[in-house]
C-alpha cells in the first residue's frame, strides 16, 4: 500500500513537468552520477549502466532516493524531484547503445 | 696518482683534501673574478717561494687498493642481480663507486632513479615479470624514508627486493652535519614490520654471509622484501688483511618450496572430487610460470569453475572454466594464496547508526579449504593480513607446489561416475563462460564514441595494435579501468598480467611498470602500462629513467583528472550527510589547470602525443607510439578518459 501510493504522488508530481535535458546535464555531471556511471551513463565497474534508462522516471526516481548495493541515497534535500527528473531526460538523450555488429574491434572478438 | 704504503685514514685524507679544496677555490676563474683588481701584482712570500722551489714535503694521500665494497661486490655479483636501481647517496658512494668501476656496471647494471620509491616499485614490476630480486640501493635514513612505501606494497604483494641500505654507523666517523642526520643506529628499524628479514653486518665476513642469507629468505615462499645495511666505513676502507686472507663467499642454496602434507592433500582431494559444485579461488598462485599450467590441469581435472581475484597473472581468461560458479552455490571451495578470503566468502553492510553488520555468503554447509604460503609467516602491525576466516582444512604450504600432489590424488579418486559429472559440469560452465563473454562485449558498445573517450574503447582500440604481438600488460585495470583489458584481452601467459599494488599504495604503478619494462627487454616485449594521471604525478621522473636507459614501453594516460577514487568516496559522504554533492572535487580534482602528460613526457625526452579527446584519434595514435616502442624506446599517449 505504501509503495504504491508513493509512487502515485511521483506520478502526480511528474506528470505536471517534463525534464529539461541540458538542464539535467549540468546536473549529471555536477553531483557526482558520471564518477561511477560515466559521462554519457554507459556504465562502469563502479555503477551499473543507466544511459539510456530502461526504468520508468517513477522508478528511477524511486531508485535515487532508496537505492541498493554501494550507491549513496540522494534525498530530496541535496537533489529535488526536478533535478531528477531533468537528469532522467538527459539520459533518455543519450543516443542508443551501437550493436557490436556495428563495431568491427568488438565483432572481430564475437567471431573469436 | 701515486698509492701511499700504507693506507691512511679518512680524516688524513681530510686535512688534504681540505687544503686542496682551498687551493682550487683560490685558482677558480670565478674566484679570480670575484677578487679586487690591484694596483700592483705583490712579490711571493718566502712560503710560495720555497713551495715553488723545495721538493715537495711527504703529505698523506688518500687511497684504497682494495676497498671494502670491492669486496661486496664480488658478493653481490654471485647472487646475479641484472640491475641495481638507485638514487645516488653519499652513504654508499663505496659501493656506487666499486659496482661502475670495479663491477664494470655488469650484473648488476645501475639504473639511475630520481627517487627511492621509483627504485624500489621498479624492483617490484621487475620480481612480477621475473620472478627473481633486483637490487635496490638506498640511504638508510632519508632514502628509505622515500622508499618505504613501495617497500610496504611489495611486503603485501609478496614479492622478493633487495634492498641494500648506506650507514654510518660509528660516529667518528661522520664528518658533517649531513652526514649527522643520515645515520641512524637502526637502519631497517623503520621499515621491519613489513619486510622479511635484516642485518646490520659490522664485518665483511659478516656481510658476505647475511647478503647470501637475505637473498635465501627473500626467495623463500612467501616470497618477501629483505634489507641488508652495508656500513659506510666497511664500504670505503681498505679491506683487512684477515679478510683477504679469509673472507669468503658462501655458497647460495634456493629452498624448495614448502609442499603440502601428504595426508591433508589427500583430505582435500576427496572433497574436491566429492562436491557437486566445487569453486577454486586464485590468488598469488603461480611464483613461475609453470604454476599457471598446473592450476589450468587442476580445474579441467575437476571441471571446477576457477575465479582469478587478478593479483597477478593466474588463469587464462578465455578458458571455459575461467570466472565461473559462485560463492553461493559452491559446495567446496579451494582457496590458493587468496590474501582476503574473508573478504570473498562475506559481504559487509553498515547498518544506520548500528555498525557494520556481516554476513557469510557461502551456503549452509559449505566447506572451505585453504593452501597457502602466508600461513607460515606474518607481522602483527600492519593489517594486510585482512579479517579471520573460518576454514575447514587449512594446508599451510606454497600452493604451487602442493599442485602436483594434489591433481594426482583428484586423478586416482576419480571413478567413472565422476568422470561424466564433471563433463556435464564442464560444458555448462563453457556455456556460462560464451554468455558471460557475449554480455562483456555488448558492455563494451555502450558510450563507444564518447568523449571523454570510454575505457572499453581505449582497450579495444589497443587491443587491436597489440594482439600480433608479444605483449605485456604491467598495469592494474582493475578497478581503474573498469577491468577491460580482463575481460577482453587472450590472457594466457605470465607476462600478460601482473596485477596491483599490494598494498594500494599510490604512487606504484608508474615506477613499477618501467621495472616490468626493464625485465620485458631482453625478451622483445611490448610492454604496455595504462597509466592512471593520479599515481603518475606521485614520481613522474620514472619517465625520464626510462627515456635515460631506453626501456621500451608504451604508457597510455588514463587521464580522467581527479583522484577518482577519492572523488566517488567524497561525493558518497556528501550524500550521506546531505549536504554539498557538488563539491566533491574539491581536493581530489587534477583539473584547473589540466595537467599537459604529452609534454611532460616530451620534458624527460620520451615520445609522446595528446592529450586525445576524440575516440576516432585514439587508434592511430597508439600504432605510432607502439612504432617508437618496438624501436626499444619509451613512449606516452595521453587519452582523456572517462572516469572508469
Amino acid at each position: 500500500m505504501k509503495t504504491f501510493l508513493l509512487t502515485f504522488v511521483f506520478a502526480v508530481a511528474l506528470n505536471a513537468q517534463d525534464g529539461n535535458v541540458e538542464k539535467g546535464k549540468k546536473i549529471f555531471l555536477t553531483v557526482g552520477c558520471y564518477e561511477c556511471h560515466g559521462t554519457v551513463g554507459q556504465g562502469t565497474v563502479a555503477g551499473a549502466r543507466i544511459g539510456p534508462p530502461v526504468l520508468p522516471v517513477v522508478g528511477f526516481l524511486r531508485y535515487v532516493r532508496r537505492p541498493g548495493g554501494a550507491m549513496p541515497a540522494f534525498t530530496d534535500k541535496v537533489l529535488t524531484d526536478q533535478d531528477l527528473t531533468d537528469v532522467y531526460a538527459y539520459l533518455k538523450s543519450v543516443p542508443g547503445v551501437k550493436a557490436v555488429k556495428d563495431i568491427p574491434l568488438l565483432n572481430d572478438l564475437k567471431a573469436k | 696518482m701515486a698509492k701511499s704504503k700504507l693506507p691512511v685514514g679518512r680524516r688524513g685524507f681530510l686535512k688534504g683534501t681540505a687544503a686542496g679544496a682551498a687551493a682550487l677555490v683560490a685558482s677558480t676563474p670565478m674566484a679570480k673574478a670575484q677578487t679586487p683588481a690591484r694596483v700592483a701584482t705583490p712579490l711571493p712570500g718566502a712560503t710560495q717561494v720555497a713551495a715553488e722551489t723545495q721538493p715537495p714535503a711527504r703529505v698523506e694521500v688518500y687511497t684504497t687498493d682494495r676497498p671494502g665494497s670491492d669486496f661486496m661486490m664480488d658478493v653481490i655479483k654471485t647472487l646475479n642481480f641484472e640491475y641495481c636501481c638507485a638514487n645516488p647517496g653519499s652513504s654508499f658512494r663505496g659501493l656506487h663507486e666499486s659496482m661502475v668501476n670495479y663491477g664494470k656496471n655488469k650484473m648488476p647494471e645501475l639504473i639511475t632513479c630520481c627517487h627511492e620509491e621509483s627504485s624500489v616499485a621498479m624492483a617490484h614490476g621487475y620480481a612480477k615479470i621475473e620472478g627473481k630480486p633486483l637490487m635496490v640501493m638506498a640511504h638508510g635514513t632519508v632514502g628509505l624514508q622515500h622508499a618505504s612505501m613501495a617497500i610496504y606494497n611489495a611486503f603485501a604483494d609478496r614479492v622478493p627486493v633487495y634492498i641494500v641500505l648506506g650507514n654510518i654507523l660509528d660516529a667518528q666517523w661522520r664528518r658533517t652535519d649531513v652526514e649527522w642526520a643520515h645515520s641512524v643506529q637502526d637502519a631497517a628499524a623503520m621499515v621491519r614490520d613489513f619486510i622479511k628479514w635484516d642485518d646490520n653486518p659490522v664485518s665483511l665476513g659478516h656481510f658476505a654471509e647475511s647478503a647470501v642469507k637475505a637473498y635465501k629468505i627473500a626467495m623463500t615462499p612467501p616470497y618477501e622484501p629483505v634489507v641488508l645495511v652495508a656500513d659506510a666505513v666497511l664500504q670505503e676502507e681498505p679491506m683487512p688483511a684477515a679478510d683477504r686472507r679469509d673472507a669468503r663467499i658462501p655458497k647460495l642454496n634456493l629452498p624448495s618450496a614448502p609442499a603440502g602434507d601428504a595426508g591433508a592433500v589427500q583430505e582435500l582431494a576427496k572433497m574436491l572430487v566429492d562436491a557437486e559444485n566445487p569453486l577454486i579461488l586464485a590468488g598469488r598462485v603461480p611464483r613461475t610460470p609453470n604454476g599457471i599450467k598446473l592450476l589450468v590441469e587442476l580445474a579441467e581435472t575437476l571441471q571446477a569453475p576457477v575465479q582469478d581475484r587478478h593479483f597477478r597473472m593466474a588463469f587464462p581468461n578465455r578458458h571455459p572454466l575461467y570466472g565461473g560458479g559462485s560463492i553461493a552455490n559452491a559446495d567446496v571451495i579451494l582457496s590458493l594464496e587468496v590474501p582476503d578470503l574473508w573478504m570473498a566468502t562475506n559481504a559487509q553492510t553498515p547498518i544506520n547508526r548500528m555498525g557494520m553488520q556481516s554476513r557469510r555468503l557461502t551456503k549452509e554447509g559449505a566447506k572451505i579449504a585453504t593452501i597457502s604460503s602466508m600461513d607460515l609467516f606474518g607481522k602483527a602491525n600492519y593489517q594486510d593480513f585482512g579479517r579471520y576466516a573460518e576454514v575447514d582444512l587449512t594446508i599451510a604450504a606454497d600452493a604451487e607446489a602442493t599442485l602436483p600432489s594434489l591433481i594426482d590424488a583428484c586423478r586416482k579418486l576419480i571413478t567413472t561416475d565422476r568422470k561424466s559429472a564433471f563433463a556435464e559440469r564442464g560444458k555448462k560452465l563453457a556455456e556460462a563462460a560464451k554468455r558471460q563473454r557475449d554480455r562483456d562485449l555488448d558492455a563494451a558498445a555502450f558510450g563507444w564514441d564518447a568523449s571523454p573517450v570510454s575505457t572499453a574503447r581505449v582497450t579495444m582500440e589497443l587491443w587491436n595494435q597489440i594482439q600480433h604481438e608479444d605483449w605485456s600488460l604491467v598495469s592494474e585495470t582493475f578497478p581503474f579501468f573498469s577491468g577491460w583489458p580482463l575481460k577482453l584481452w587472450d590472457m594466457n601467459k605470465p607476462y600478460h598480467y601482473i596485477g596491483g599494488h599490494g598494498a594500494y599504495g599510490v604512487g606504484y604503478g608508474a615506477p613499477a611498470a618501467v621495472g616490468a619494462a626493464l625485465a620485458n627487454k631482453k625478451h622483445g616485449r611490448v610492454t604496455v602500462n595504462i597509466q592512471c594521471d593520479g599515481d603518475l604525478n606521485y614520481a613522474p621522473s620514472v619517465l625520464w629513467t626510462a627515456a635515460h636507459h631506453s626501456i621500451p614501453i608504451l604508457n597510455i594516460m588514463h587521464n580522467n583528472r581527479a583522484y577518482h577514487q577519492e572523488l566517488m568516496y567524497l561525493t558518497d559522504m556528501a550524500a550521506r550527510a546531505n549536504r554539498g554533492i557538488d563539491t566533491a572535487l574539491i581536493g581530489t580534482g587534477i583539473n584547473n589547470p589540466n595537467i599537459d602528460y604529452a609534454m611532460m613526457a616530451k620534458s624527460y625526452g620520451m615520445y609522446s602525443v595528446g592529450p586525445i579527446e576524440n575516440p576516432n584519434d585514439v587508434g592511430p595514435a597508439i600504432k605510432k607510439a607502439i612504432e617508437v616502442v618496438k624501436k626499444g624506446e619509451p613512449a606516452l599517449v595521453d587519452i582523456v578518459t572517462q572516469p572508469r
